[in-house]
């Protein structure tokens, strides 16, 4: 009887602790984007005088010249390009390392964990996408951002192939499949869960990304998604419920990945490079 | 696996054991050397070319058209000059600071989660929501919950009759403002990889401790602590790493401000960036290459020896 009250007590507790730190931001979010612009800039936690939510995001998406549409695309090009490449050039790395046993294994371990931990140097990699003419081009960002992101994707990638059964590629073998055939018929559609964890985390990773785009893509034609929230933003004054219509909508699709793929990313993770 | 053929037993070194011997050259046919090639050319003129290069042209001044090797004047610069150096140390507070509270925030919050609590999907739902919003959102949101006056903190604060400080305003506090709001970020990051850890603890060990009377505190201090350690490795080293690196937030919610109190080394290497000071700039990522690898390359070692021991 004792266990049990306080079992709900700390139950009610964790419930009320987390509402107060991680549910009241949001709330925050959501009800100054209902606002209207006078109404907003009092940044209080009251309810709306007016209602005016389709209003904003009307007007967030004319800022501009449309600049959200463009964004929104450009932002989808770069996500889909790079995490696309990325997925496919890392699952063909983990699996010939996770499969081929050589002494060059621990020098691409090396590469692998520096590509994790060391800081990208911005200047040069700026340089020498301007001499490959890739600078400000979308499909220069993408590639920097497969770069960025390969080393997390083979880590992921090599410690699941690990587990596939090597029978599997025998009898693939034995019916006539080449090494291609191998990898992408056999391999790639056994590799799909983790896959799917790897497409996740990047692409909310690529579509939040806001460094890179401000080094690598300078110019407002080229403005992705998390540009777009300095628009309503200046020295001088905040629309703030513009703002916080913008911080919603631009959520919605990594919001829609999560809820789509919940299951699938923390089984990938514990399958994956986080047993550590 | 039983019946190993005696012509394994020189083969056995570079092939897991009871396979036929050909195994070699079949790894070599089946699993092309090539298959590396088109993500390795990515990886090494995007990154480890900038890498190489950036350890010549931090000892130069550079405008991209011109080169002048001017040897270790940039480092000079940048730890005489005070505004720049002040990012250095608050370079190792920021990591030291949120890595530590994701350690432990994230141990607590993934102990809880992985209980038999109330509304369990709903608390992981919430704690791991911020991982999803952008950092610019998350970094605006706070500016303005922070806000000295109208921020909902101090507002809050002022009900209770707490006169609220410049969270991002004060000099002494914006730096530990910003550690606050990325610990609130991230801690969800670090309690799902908690929990994956948890669930894998084998059940019967707490039965065992039960049943010979061990508490609640001596169940946790003696089995979970020691076996959730490959879990606390991997939060501890990807915070630190992105904390040691953190640039989106800083550059969010303070640019570094007021004045230069919570710039890190991220922050001056893109100011250098825009001002157009190219080499001191990529002397700035060379510093902060040093600081990343001599805090993570000792540490990873230390953690996965004692790993190793248990």
């Amino acid at each position: 009887m004792n266990r049990t009250v306080s079992r709900h007590v700390y139950g009610a507790t964790a419930v009320l602790v987390s509402a107060i730190i991680f549910l009241v931001p949001f709330a925050f979010i959501l009800v100054q984007s209902f606002k209207t612009g006078p109404d907003s800039a009092s940044l209080s936690f009251t309810w709306p005088i007016d209602f005016v939510f389709w209003e904003n995001v009307v007007t967030v998406f004319q800022t501009r010249d449309y600049m959200l549409i463009t964004a929104f695309i450009n932002s989808t090009i770069l996500t889909v390009l790079s995490v696309s490449i990325m997925v496919v050039l890392a699952a063909m790395i983990g699996w010939v390392l996770a499969r081929r046993p050589s002494r060059w294994n621990p020098i691409f371990t090396f590469f692998i964990l520096a590509g994790l931990i060391v800081p990208p140097a911005i200047v040069p990699t700026a340089w020498i996408m301007q001499s490959l003419g890739i600078f400000n081009t979308l499909g220069g960002l993408a590639l920097v951002e497969v770069a960025y992101g390969m080393s997390f994707c083979v880590l992921l990638f090599r410690a699941f192939v690990s587990n596939i059964p090597r029978e599997l590629d025998e009898a693939a073998t034995i019916d006539g499949a080449g090494p291609i055939r191998l990898f992408f018929q056999v391999g790639f559609p056994l590799l799909k869960s983790v896959i799917v964890t790897a497409i996740v985390v990047q692409s909310v990773t690529v579509f939040n990304d806001f460094a890179n785009p401000l080094y690598f893509l300078p110019g407002e034609e080229n403005a992705t998604v998390q540009l777009t929230l300095f628009n309503f933003q200046s020295q001088f004054q905040t629309t703030w419920n513009l703002l916080f219509t913008d911080i919603l909508l631009i959520t919605i699709p990594p919001l829609l990945m999560y809820i789509f793929f919940n299951r699938q990313i923390v089984a990938g993770m514990t399958s994956g490079a986080i047993k550590g | 696996m039983a019946t190993i053929a005696p012509s394994d037993a020189t083969e056995a070194v570079v092939t897991s054991p009871g396979k036929r011997p050909p195994r070699r050259k079949y790894a070599q046919r089946m699993y092309p050397r090539w298959f590396l090639l088109p993500g390795a050319v990515i990886f090494f003129v995007l990154f480890i070319a900038p890498t190489f290069a950036s350890f010549y042209y931090a000892f130069t001044r550079w405008t991209l058209f011109d080169v002048e090797f001017i040897g270790f004047d940039n480092f000079v610069t940048f730890f005489t000059d005070p505004q720049l150096s002040k990012g250095f140390t608050n370079t190792l507070i920021f990591g030291t600071l949120t890595s530590g509270l994701k350690v432990v925030l994230g141990l607590l919050i993934g102990v809880l989660l992985t209980s038999e609590i109330w509304a369990r999907g709903y608390l992981r739902a919430v704690v791991f929501f911020p991982v999803l919003v952008s950092t610019v959102g998350v970094g605006i949101t706070f500016q303005a919950l922070m806000d000295p006056y109208d921020g909902l903190i101090n507002r809050a604060l002022a009900v209770v009759g707490i006169d609220g400080p410049g969270w991002l305003t004060n000099p002494d506090l914006a730096l530990y403002s910003i550690i606050i709001v990325d610990v609130w970020r991230g801690v969800g990051l670090a309690a799902l990889i908690y929990m994956a850890g948890l669930v894998a603890i084998p059940q019967e060990y707490y039965e065992a401790a039960k049943v010979d009377g061990a508490g609640a505190w001596h169940r946790f201090r003696n089995i979970t602590l020691p076996l959730v350690r490959p879990a606390t490795t991997t939060v501890i080293i990807l915070s630190l790493i992105g904390g040691l690196r953190e640039f989106q937030l800083i550059w969010v919610m303070t640019g570094g401000g007021p004045g230069f109190a919570s710039d890190v080394l991220a922050s001056v290497i893109y100011k250098q960036y825009a001002y157009g000071f190219y080499g001191l700039s990529t002397a700035g990522n060379v510093v902060l290459f040093v600081v990343v690898s001599a805090v993570i390359l000792p540490l990873f070692w230390w953690l996965n020896r004692k790993q190793t021991d248990l």
